[in-house]
Parts: structure tokens; C-alpha cells; sequence
């Protein structure tokens, strides 16, 4: 086992809402996360494919199964594995420097240390100029580049994302493609990324986890690694266009049995 | 400087209408005595030193409850949100009490603590209590799950949360609590004050009434008000300026 390696093994979760019946959102999901590796996990919107990731980042208990992280059983919260969430999660009573200081300041450091990581960050993700400006005045991309520098702050070993750029436009999304990837070049880490987009899927991940929908299970691991460095000329080849329709396929019933799911 | 005008232009014709219709004996002088007499009242209660005395001893009192209704109610508030037990106790209480009538309670106040000072802030206190807590508490449920992972991911322990995280996003509620308990603690004040005493703003309204000083005893009404809406404006603008992060 490496460091950051994760492993779920006979992991189920049942939701239990405060009125209604439970449902078992996770069944019997087991899977290995390598270390540095950047994993997708793909699903239909219902799937528990969240869950998974708060699972795995602590915020919600293991009751069935077990999840590791370096051979370590996870039980809560940890600086070792970040998380960006879809709709940010900023501190809106925070400048941007005062967000990407907080992880800092739990960490302890000097305090002129804690400064230069900032500004590190703050020019690792472009922001340079926004220093002083609360999250309500930036654009939805400049809001998600500051919980990602936020984040990276911590310089957790694992980078949970869920759904980052889902909230986002196509154009900015594209973009924050690209800086993500810039981003992981720089400084590797395991990923585990959360979407329903097939295409943004293939295109930043090494292998895709395709999930079933409710209960959701794991039905499929696709490798999705091309020769090269991942960029835009990989978008546009054959063996790329092949995996997103391969995988399109796979997802393409359980998004049909998700939806007829929500409709009675 | 128009706009202002126009927005003022009500409060001047009443103005104008106090002064003269006493005058011109539409209304008895003892009913309501005219403005310029109610004013010129009020410059020899400012001259004597009533008005200083009396309103630094009401603001006294009022700052003393209002105070500790705050850091009780923003407590109380938060803890009810974050632990569930707390909620079970207290809210139940909250729900009983928040329809009585809050100047009911002085009776009780002054048998508990007496005829001086203690009763006045005992009663500010009760009654700015509820909306501070119902502020906080409103506030601190409404937090976002996110923000408290955020904070746990970045290595905060819980209590720390509720410090770093739950308390800054409550502001908003916490404050327009606030306001509501502002308001409430001039109301009590003064009936405290009016009930029974022997210092403050209310026992100089109601020593005047009843020595038939009427011009004197509207010139301590009229100071409570303006002092009041006053305090009102200026906490607006404290309060814009803290949430100045909303957009």
C-alpha cells in the first residue's frame, strides 16, 4: 500500500431522511484509488457517487465497509484529504486572502509563512488583484479558483472534488480544465473527482469509475490514460472520442433508469 | 438635499401643526402644550442638568440589559442550534414565553430585584433576550452543511467551528436580532422607569405628568423618541458596514 493510496472495500450507506422512508444510496462498493492517480467518479445524478466522497472525506460515518486511506481506516475529517465542493463553500465574510489563509492558520505556521503560501497561491490560480475582494464580488470561475487555492493550501496528499465545475459555463468550465490539470502538473496529488459529464470525465481522469444508478454500485473501471500529456490535442483524437462513446454507453441505461426512478 | 427634504417634509408639518393648533385653540394647551413651549422646556431641563442625569442614568440601564441580553442570547442561540439536547430543553420555553407581553414581566423584575437599578436591567434584559436568541438560533441552523466540512477538512476542530464559522455566518440574523432587541429595550426601559422609580427618562416623564409640567413631560417624550430612532439609524449603519461582504 502507498502513502496516499484509498481503498473502499464492501462499502454501503443508507440514507435515512428525517421524514420517509430510508434508502440504500451505496451497495457493496469496493475500489482502489493509486496514489497520484487522478480518478473519476461517473454516474447519474442519484447514484450516491457524493456519498462516496463524504464518505471517503470523513464527513459522513462508514457503517457498512471500510475505507483507507494509506493502509489507515478513515474515521473523520482530515487535512490530509481536501475538498472543493460544486457550490464553493467560501467564507463570504472572508476576502480572498482571509479564504485561503484559514487552512493556514489551523495549521499553525508563522505567521510570515502563512503569508508567502497565500500569495503563492493567490498567483498560482490567477487571482492576483482580487487579494482584497469578498467572494460576492467575483464570477463563479474566480469564486471556484479560490476554493481550489483555498484548498491546495492545506497541500492536502488527496484532492477530493465534487462536482467543481458543475455549476459553472462551458467556456469557464473548459478553462478551469485546463488550470486543474496546470495545477496537478505542479503539485501531484491523488485525485478523486465527482461528475455526471462523460466527456470532462475522460478528458481530466486516468481511469473512470462508472457508477449504477440508485443503489449505486461500481459497474465498470475504464482506463482512460492516452499516450502524451493530457491537453486539448487529446480532445480532439480518435481513441479519445472512442473511450467518451464506450463510457457514454455504459452510463446511458442508468441515466434512463435514474430518470424513469424520479418519475412514478 | 430635495430628496431629504421631501422625506422630512412629513415630520415638519406635523411640527407645524403642533405649534399651531394649540395655539390657534383647535386643542387645549394642557393636552398637548405648542412646540416652541415643549422646546423651550426642554432648554431648562438641559440647562438644570435633568436631562443629564436622568437620560445617562436610562442609558446606563439600557446598555447594562441590552448588553447582557446579547452575549446570553448569541450563547444560548448557537448552542441550541449546535447540540441537540440544548434545543430540546430550551425551545419548548422559547415557544411559551415569546407571546407574553414583554412589560408584564417588570412586576416581576422589581419584586425579584427591587425598586432601583437592578429591576430596570433585569427587564431590558428578559425581553431582549427572546429575539436575540430566535436571531442566533435561526442563523446558526441556516449555516451551510459545506462550510462546516470546509472547516473540518482544513483541520478545525468542532468547538473551533462554531467559533470560526457558525458565528461569523449567523451575523446577518444575529444582527436584525439585535435591532428587534433595541427597540424593545427603550420600550421597557421607560415602563420600567414609569412604573416605579426614582431616577431615568420614564420617572422624569411621569413626575412632571403628574405635577401638571406638561410642556416638561412632552419634552422628556419627545427626547425618548428622537434618542431612539437616533440609536436606531446609528446601529443600521454599524450593522451595514459589519455585513459589508454581502453584495
Amino acid at each position: 500500500m502507498t502513502a496516499t493510496g484509498i481503498s473502499f472495500r464492501g462499502v454501503s450507506h443508507t440514507y435515512r431522511p428525517p421524514r420517509g422512508q430510508p434508502v440504500l444510496a451505496l451497495q457493496d462498493v469496493s475500489l482502489e484509488v493509486r496514489e497520484r492517480e487522478f480518478l473519476a467518479l461517473l454516474g447519474p445524478s442519484g447514484c450516491g457517487k457524493s456519498t462516496l466522497l463524504y464518505l471517503l472525506g470523513g464527513f459522513l460515518p462508514v457503517e457498512t465497509g471500510e475505507i483507507t486511506v494509506a493502509a489507515k481506516r478513515v474515521a473523520g475529517p482530515g487535512p490530509d484529504r481536501g475538498i472543493v465542493f460544486q457550490n464553493f463553500a467560501l467564507y463570504p465574510w472572508k476576502t480572498v486572502r482571509q479564504n485561503i489563509l484559514y487552512g493556514l492558520e489551523k495549521q499553525r505556521l508563522p505567521r510570515a509563512e502563512r503569508e508567502r503560501r497565500a500569495q503563492e497561491l493567490v498567483e498560482l490560480v490567477h487571482l492576483r488583484g482580487f487579494e482584497n475582494s469578498y467572494p460576492a464580488q467575483l464570477s463563479g470561475g474566480m469564486k471556484q479558483r479560490v476554493a481550489i487555492a483555498r484548498t491546495l493550501a492545506v497541500d492536502p496528499a488527496i484532492l477530493l472534488m465534487d462536482e467543481p465545475f458543475g455549476a459553472l459555463d462551458a467556456q469557464t468550465r473548459a478553462l478551469m480544465h485546463e488550470e486543474l490539470l496546470a495545477i496537478i502538473r505542479r503539485r501531484p496529488k491523488t485525485v478523486v473527482f465527482v461528475t455526471h459529464d462523460v466527456r470532462e470525465a475522460v478528458y481530466l481522469a486516468d481511469r473512470v469509475a462508472v457508477m449504477s444508478a440508485r443503489p449505486g454500485r461500481i459497474k465498470e473501471i475504464v482506463d482512460t490514460s492516452f499516450a502524451g500529456e493530457r491537453g486539448a490535442e487529446i480532445a480532439g483524437t480518435h481513441a479519445f472520442a472512442e473511450k467518451v462513446e464506450h463510457i457514454w454507453g455504459l452510463v446511458r441505461n442508468e441515466a434512463i433508469l435514474a430518470q424513469e426512478r424520479r418519475e412514478p | 438635499m430635495k430628496a431629504a427634504l421631501t422625506r422630512y417634509s412629513p415630520l415638519l408639518l406635523l411640527a407645524a401643526v403642533w405649534e399651531a393648533a394649540p395655539r390657534l385653540g383647535l386643542i387645549d394647551k394642557d393636552t398637548l402644550p405648542p412646540l416652541s413651549a415643549v422646546l423651550r422646556a426642554w432648554m431648562e431641563l438641559l440647562r438644570d442638568g435633568d436631562l443629564a442625569v436622568n437620560g445617562l442614568s436610562s442609558l446606563q440601564n439600557l446598555s447594562a440589559g441590552l448588553a447582557l441580553g446579547v452575549v446570553v442570547g448569541v450563547t444560548l442561540g448557537i448552542l441550541m442550534a449546535w447540540y441537540r439536547p440544548i434545543e430540546i430543553l430550551i425551545n419548548p420555553l422559547i415557544r411559551v414565553l415569546y407571546p407574553l407581553p414583554r412589560s408584564a414581566l417588570i412586576p416581576v423584575t422589581i419584586l425579584w430585584f427591587g425598586l432601583g437599578a437592578a429591576s430596570k436591567i433585569a427587564a431590558v434584559f428578559l425581553g431582549c433576550l427572546l429575539p436575540v436568541v430566535i436571531g442566533a438560533f435561526n442563523g446558526a441552523r441556516g449555516v451551510e452543511q459545506v462550510l462546516i466540512w470546509s472547516a473540518l477538512a482544513a483541520g478545525a476542530k468542532r468547538h473551533q467551528v462554531l467559533w470560526d464559522v457558525v458565528l461569523p455566518a449567523a451575523m446577518p440574523e444575529i444582527l436584525a436580532g439585535i435591532r428587534n432587541a433595541l427597540a424593545l429595550s427603550f420600550i421597557l426601559l421607560v415602563a420600567a422607569e414609569l412604573l416605579i422609580s426614582q431616577r431615568g427618562m420614564g420617572y422624569l416623564i411621569s413626575s412632571f405628568g403628574e405635577g401638571g409640567a406638561y410642556d416638561a413631560m412632552f419634552a422628556g417624550v419627545l427626547t425618548v423618541s428622537a434618542v431612539g430612532f437616533f440609536a436606531d439609524r446609528l446601529y443600521l449603519l454599524l450593522m451595514r458596514r459589519a455585513l459589508r461582504w454581502r453584495a
